[in-house]
């Protein structure tokens, strides 16, 4: 295929930020998340792990607590206040004032009746789930000391609060305390310091279960308020508790970043009597794992060290599968990075700023293999902080390097660039009523029309003009979702624009007729990443189960390639990778190349090219090399894979053919952390 | 083992202007043991009756005048005798209220000390290095006194002592750096000079100590660098030496020191073993210097501790198990006791410190361990000593104390004996056992040797079973159990003494081997043991090889197969599977046998040993040993944790020594011929794997230079090309 020249670039400072609490929803399988900004995420356990929603944080929103009731996902605080989350619109739906002072729990019982909170001032409250709205029910009997942590009982007549020190029981229908276990402080010098309970858990049996700040796991019978049995499992913090579904099993997360398993097990052979035991230690954490869930078939685990970790219970499977394999989410799947292809301009989201750099560029000629001087160095043309509270959930640059926009939850902005001799930026004054808010935001090609996902999977069209920008139309989906679009794209040629929603629909309109042209057939699995094609208009989509789909426009129908690849069937190897592929973009001047990436490669699809069957090698780029110039072609498939660059966030192929490959190595995150908790190694 | 006990306060201490001088020059004994002479730096002498920190008296010399030398006691005249000013002897006795009206004598040259011992006269070191007796001194006060000493050398310490009938003054010099030290024996005079190893920093010696111990006397001496070496210098040595001799020194403890180097410090020799040290960090404690210890000099144990308040001035005198250690504002004494030590008793001791320690780290009760026991060595213990204190209490009147049970076994019957030794081993907590066990056995043992009718299987495996005993403390017991065909014990034995001596258990293994495996048999065993062997055994019934090993045996590419004509070779491959299958020794004797393998031995005093098997003995031992090595690496037999077993590494190392001790004689016998072909082709297959490992090495280290990746700036610009 050729030599390419790479900038690979390295300066995009992403930082994810610390998991602070993690719910799992066991009927929707999806797994809210909830960072130290106040962000939430939403994964989808039933498609892959994938990333199906962001909701962006916001300065004054600290996370202590999520709890799903049903479908609705509440969190509470640090700032005292309760939020529900609109999932449709993805913001807050409305927060509460909890008037207990700072909140460091909620729950819910199973029933989905009423949410428990436990706040700073020592009073466990309890507020009624209604309709649309929350409403304050009443107080439990009021302690001294902050309520940590709680747990209702699976029948709802008792809670169990952590506090510090203790740990309460009480009964719900007379909000008495009923019981009051003591938890024993750590040992030597920490014996002046409170224990801390992080966290408890009660079970059908009325046992309870606690983690505490002087690394005790701690077994109680919640009927007579006695200790049945203590794992002291660190020197440092249990931080987290989570009990399966069935009761058999209660993980432990520390601040040495273990996960330790405990079972309710016979501890010897053929004997009936169960005791909780502890089973085994999973360290897959260098800092605290903060947020723990398990569920059915793994755990899943979080914490200040940012990545969330899927670790399957390998007894649960009796194959190796897909699921089986460890999975660790380090970056976001959806597009930090824009890049104007054009003018040679990447612009980077940070929650807070937007930075917008130059590539460098050099005019040498090299081997494969070498470095280029460089002629000039990239540069950082500007640095933008958003205004107000919220932080920004997504931003768009043109190709052409002349508009900027970014959306927060409560405002878009849009701001004209110069870029060519002095940089100078201004600011969009008049917009659109309209057009309050973004979940996706992208420019026409030949920057005349902004394009903005709006509520229900809508999309407003807005026409820029160098004076002014108006609105044009709203482009509204037949299906009637509500769900919001994360992805987004247009065609060169401006005729035709593709919107993905989270309810794995694609919509394409007809730009020129302003209606939607067709509705691409639903697949089941979550599009992570699309593209129209320059020159034939064939939409290409990725989706979280890593398949891959040709979809015509002109024709409505998949193309001749797309039937072939899924007759075919796509190698094992493709399929078996664990990252999402989050960009797709086409070589202008060979229309038979894409070109997709994911965290660990690039792929340069040539569509002209055999495709690979099951027996030959996918990685085929070292063999190829080691060949001679004859035996080549006859080794070729269409999938050229480059796995040099690592830990990617984008590659995109400028309009000079040239590739831009932007990598945020997690070494590098990892060294931006905290100092994890000292562990006494051998011999230091 | 040693102990320091709870100590006293004898008397105060005013601080010196000087804070490095010690507050006391000296501490001397009376003719009384329980008195001592403490005289202070400056003008008193008083004297303590010790036990009830009492002063029974105190002489103070005028305003002006000093005390230039500890008093010291003549104890043929039961007079004290002091210097001051250097050069006035003063000698009072008890009666003497005044020392000023005492008697005093004016010598002609500046003295250093006024040594006494018992059993000698009190003799008058100058500082110029003569020596003089008391007595004949004080005759003739004005004599002359010459000058043993070069011009700048100056004493640094002395001391006396009185050894068969000889006399001895030694003290220790310094000049430009270097030390000496002299030896002066009184009648007849003679003068012997050393000189003391330089130490590596230059640094002078912190402290000396001398004690007589076989007719020699040892110099004990401490270093800043926290180094104790000792020096002996023989009593009855050829003297004639001319000139200055280096003397020559062995580390004897080299003690952590912490930050920085010692100031005032000391180490006495308290016995042969023991020394004790004052002003040297805890090795535990860390911070502060201010901690007296006692360490065991032969295992460089530290025995016992005691952290003293304030500053430590420096000396430390011992005398009749009493350390005199002036600290802080006080002088502190801190009587201590120092048992025979042995390897096994210092293990024991350690051994008992790690279950005080988790002991003390359980300090709260738990529920969960009251309720369910599952925590056995936390309050659960408190609960059972208190128990068996409340039937203790209640079994007093009928049971017998340890003393009686000793006076017991020396005539009583069989059963009665057997009876009362289980009683008192089951009742007593182990730490009052600790000593008793050791005097209970080697008296069980005295007896059986003396009547041979006298045999107690069963009270002696009990005392066993406390773990308290070892070899050396009753080194009698194994070969005893062995003399009466007592397996039992003789595994017991083995399992839990960690100090059998390698002749010991050559004689054992002998035994073993020896012994006809119906005898074997019908003895019970430990459970644990013999399950272990049935599993192994066993083991190779299910059949199969798992993770691809194939014993060398059946390797088709064996090399030297190729090289054997082919009937035998065809013979050869039947047998070892046979022996492969089977094990040549009955089950028990196997369980016994893999005690010897796991014993602690030294490879050089178990080879002469091991010479002692005859050449059957050796073969089917080897036969033994490749059985348990064939079953260990076929890997069918998955090991039980917590089982004791062999380990492969113990069996390759007997093996060897059995190869290494008989090997010529194996290489003529003729029924050895089959085993040491198999023998080898193990190691063949052994040194395949590790040269197919080697292989492996080379490409991995050339994976580790691949990974060598440049190092990536920030931005770049870089061409790669796809195919």
């Amino acid at each position: 295929m050729g030599e390419l020249k790479v900038h690979r670039v390295r300066f995009f400072d992403y930082m994810p930020t610390a998991i602070r609490a993690m719910a799992f929803n066991a009927h929707t399988e999806r797994l809210a998340l909830a960072r130290m900004d106040g962000s939430v995420e939403i994964f989808n356990f039933t498609d892959h792990y994938f990333q199906e929603k962001v909701i962006p944080g916001k300065d004054s929103r600290s996370i202590e607590s999520l709890c799903w009731v049903g479908g609705r996902l509440f969190s509470a605080g640090l700032n005292g206040e309760i939020a529900e989350y609109d999932l449709e619109n993805l913001r807050p739906k409305y927060s509460l004032e909890a008037y207990g002072g700072p909140i460091w729990t909620v729950i819910s019982n199973t029933q989905g009746t009423q949410l428990a909170i436990g706040c700073e001032d020592g009073t466990v409250k309890l507020f009624e789930v209604l309709e649309e709205h929350i409403q304050f029910e009443r107080n439990l009997d009021r302690q001294k000391g902050r309520i940590i942590s709680l747990s209702w009982h699976p029948s709802g007549t008792h809670i169990a609060a952590g506090m510090m020190d203790m740990i309460r029981v009480f009964d719900v229908p007379t909000g008495h305390a009923v019981q009051r276990l003591l938890v024993d402080r750590g040992i030597g010098g920490s014996k002046s310091r409170e224990t801390v309970v992080w966290s408890v858990a009660f079970l059908s049996d009325h046992t309870v279960v606690s983690g505490d700040s002087a690394g005790k796991v701690q077994v109680w019978d919640g009927h007579t308020g006695t200790l049945v049995k203590t794992h002291l499992v660190t020197k440092w913090d249990v931080l987290a508790l989570s009990v399966s579904k069935d009761e058999s099993s209660v993980v432990a997360g520390t601040s040495e970043g273990t996960v330790i398993q405990f079972q309710f097990i016979a501890p010897t052979l053929h004997q009936q009597d169960k005791e909780w035991v502890r089973t085994r230690t999973f360290k897959n954490h260098t800092h605290d794992v903060r947020a723990l869930a398990e569920i059915e078939t793994a755990i899943v685990s979080g914490g200040m060290d940012t990545h969330l970790v899927v670790r399957p219970l390998l007894e649960k499977f009796d194959e190796k599968s897909h699921a089986s394999g460890l999975r660790k989410i380090h970056f976001p799947h959806r597009n930090l990075v824009s890049c104007a292809k054009k003018a040679g301009l990447l612009l980077f989201q940070f929650p807070g700023q937007l930075e917008l750099w130059r590539l460098g560029d050099s005019d040498g000629h090299g081997k494969p293999g070498d470095r280029l001087p460089l002629k000039w160095k990239p540069e950082k043309l500007l640095l933008l902080k958003r205004k107000g509270e919220d932080h920004i959930c997504c931003s768009a640059l043109s190709s052409c390097g002349g508009w900027l926009a970014y959306s927060t939850v409560s405002s878009v902005r849009i701001y004209r660039l110069q870029t060519d001799n002095n940089i100078s930026i201004t600011k969009v004054s008049k917009l659109p009523k309209v057009l309050r808010s973004a979940h996706q935001l992208c420019f026409s090609s030949d920057s005349s029309k902004m394009f903005a996902a709006s509520s229900q999977s809508s999309v407003l069209v807005i026409a820029l003009t160098q004076s002014e920008c108006k609105y044009v139309h709203t482009l509204k989906p037949k299906s009637g979702s509500r769900q919001p679009i994360h992805l987004m794209t247009t065609s060169v040629d401006g005729k035709w624009l593709a919107a993905a929603n989270s309810d794995c629909e694609i919509h394409v309109y007809n730009l020129q007729k302003l209606k939607l042209h067709c509705i691409v057939p639903v697949y089941g699995s979550c599009p992570s990443a699309m593209g129209i094609h320059p020159t034939t208009n064939n939409l290409t989509m990725v989706h979280a189960d890593q398949q891959l789909f040709e979809y015509s426009i002109v024709e409505k129908q998949y193309t001749d390639w797309s039937r072939k690849l899924q007759k075919q069937g796509l190698h094992n190897v493709w399929l078996d990778r664990d990252t999402p592929v989050t960009h797709v973009t086409f070589n202008p001047k060979n229309p038979n190349q894409v070109v997709l990436h994911d965290m660990h490669m690039f792929c340069i699809i040539d569509q002209s090219l055999p495709l690979p069957d099951q027996k030959t090698q996918f990685y085929n780029q070292m063999t190829l090399r080691s060949l001679s110039e004859q035996e080549r072609p006859s080794h070729l498939h269409a999938f050229k894979i480059c796995k040099t660059f690592q830990d990617l966030l984008c590659v995109s192929l400028l309009d000079d053919q040239s590739l831009v490959v932007v990598e945020r190595p997690l070494l590098a995150i990892t060294s931006q952390l905290p100092a994890p908790v000292r562990q006494k190694k051998f011999a230091t | 083992m040693a102990a320091l006990y709870e100590g006293f306060t004898l008397c105060g201490l005013v601080p010196t202007q000087n804070a490095s001088d010690s507050p006391i020059q000296g501490i001397e004994l009376d003719g009384d043991s329980d008195h001592a002479v403490v005289t202070d730096s400056t003008r008193s002498v008083t004297l303590y009756k010790v036990s009830d920190q009492k002063p029974l008296g105190s002489w103070t010399v005028k305003q002006g005048q000093l005390l230039t030398c500890p008093a010291v006691c003549n104890f043929q005249t039961k007079e004290y005798v002091v210097v001051s000013d250097n050069k006035v002897i003063r000698v009072w006795k008890d009666e003497d209220l005044n020392i000023d009206k005492a008697f005093k004598a004016t010598v002609s040259a500046d003295v250093w000390r006024v040594h006494s011992a018992p059993g000698g006269e009190p003799v008058v070191l100058f500082q110029r290095g003569a020596v003089r007796l008391l007595d004949s001194l004080l005759s003739a006060p004005q004599q002359p006194i010459e000058d043993v000493l070069s011009e700048e050398e100056v004493i640094r310490w002395s001391t006396n002592i009185v050894a068969e009938k000889q006399h001895f003054v030694l003290f220790t010099t310094e000049q430009k750096g270097e030390h000496f030290l002299y030896v002066q024996r009184l009648n007849p005079n003679t003068l012997q000079k050393y000189r003391l190893e330089r130490e590596d920093s230059g640094a002078p010696p912190l402290s000396f100590s001398a004690s007589l111990r076989d007719k020699h006397i040892n110099l004990l001496y401490l270093y800043p660098n926290g180094c104790v070496y000792q020096s002996v210098v023989a009593v009855r040595g050829p003297v004639e030496l001319e000139g200055v001799q280096t003397l020559p020194r062995s580390l004897r403890l080299r003690l952590p020191v912490g930050e920085g180097k010692l100031g005032a410090a000391s180490a006495v020799a308290l016995d042969e073993a023991h020394v004790a040290v004052v002003g040297m960090p805890h090795p535990s404690a860390r911070t502060g210097k201010d901690f007296l210890c006692i360490w065991n000099t032969n295992f460089q144990t530290l025995q016992a501790g005691k952290e003293m308040v304030g500053r430590i001035h420096g000396p430390v005198w011992c005398y009749l198990g009493k350390l005199f250690v002036p600290h802080g504002k006080a002088l502190s004494v801190i009587p201590y006791e120092c048992q025979k030590s042995s390897l096994a008793s210092a293990l024991g001791k350690l051994r008992h410190a790690g279950i005080a320690v988790s002991k003390s780290s359980v300090a709260v009760p738990s529920w969960n361990s009251l309720l369910h026991g599952d925590q056995p060595q936390g309050p659960a213990k408190i609960v059972d000593t208190r128990k068996s204190k409340l039937s203790r209490k209640s079994q007093s009147a009928t049971a017998l104390n340890v003393d009686q049970v000793l006076e017991l076994i020396k005539t009583g019957p069989v059963e009665e004996v057997q009876r009362e030794v289980e009683a008192l081993v089951s009742r007593g907590d182990a730490q009052d056992l600790q000593l008793s066990v050791g005097q209970l056995a080697c008296h069980l043992v005295a007896r059986s040797q003396a009547e041979t009718a006298f045999y107690t299987p069963g009270a002696l495996a009990q005392l066993v079973q406390t773990q308290c005993l070892c070899h050396s403390v009753c080194p009698d017991l194994l070969l005893l159990a062995l003399e009466h065909k007592d397996y039992f014990l003789c595994q017991l034995c083995l399992q839990l003494f960690p100090d059998i001596p390698e002749v010991v258990t050559c004689a054992c293994l002998k035994t073993f081997i020896s012994v006809p495996d119906g005898d074997v048999e019908m003895v019970s065993l430990e459970p644990d043991s013999v399950s272990f062997m049935e599993g192994l055994v066993a083991a190779g019934d299910r059949g199969g090889q798992q993770n691809g090993f194939s014993p060398p045996l059946f390797e088709e590419d064996s090399c030297d197969a190729h090289h054997q004509p082919k009937p035998p070779q065809h013979q050869d491959k039947k047998n070892p599977t046979l022996q492969l299958e089977a094990c040549p020794v009955g089950l028990h004797k196997a369980v016994l046998l893999n005690e010897v393998l796991q014993t602690a031995y030294s490879d050089n005093f178990l080879l002469p040993h091991l010479k002692d098997l005859n050449a059957q003995q050796v073969i089917l031992f080897l036969q033994y040993l490749q059985f348990v090595y064939l079953k260990f690496s076929q890997d069918v037999y998955t090991q039980t944790p917590g089982l004791r077993s062999p380990t492969m590494t113990q069996i390759i190392d007997w093996l060897c020594l059995l190869l290494d001790a008989h090997f010529t004689v194996l290489v003529m016998a003729p029924d050895a011929k089959g085993l040491l072909s198999n023998l080898e082709s193990f190691v063949k297959s052994q040194v395949k794997l590790f040269s197919e490992l080697g292989k492996i090495e080379g490409s991995l280290q050339e994976l580790h230079k691949m990974k060598l990746s440049k190092d990536i700036s920030q931005y770049s610009i870089e061409v790669i090309e796809l195919f």
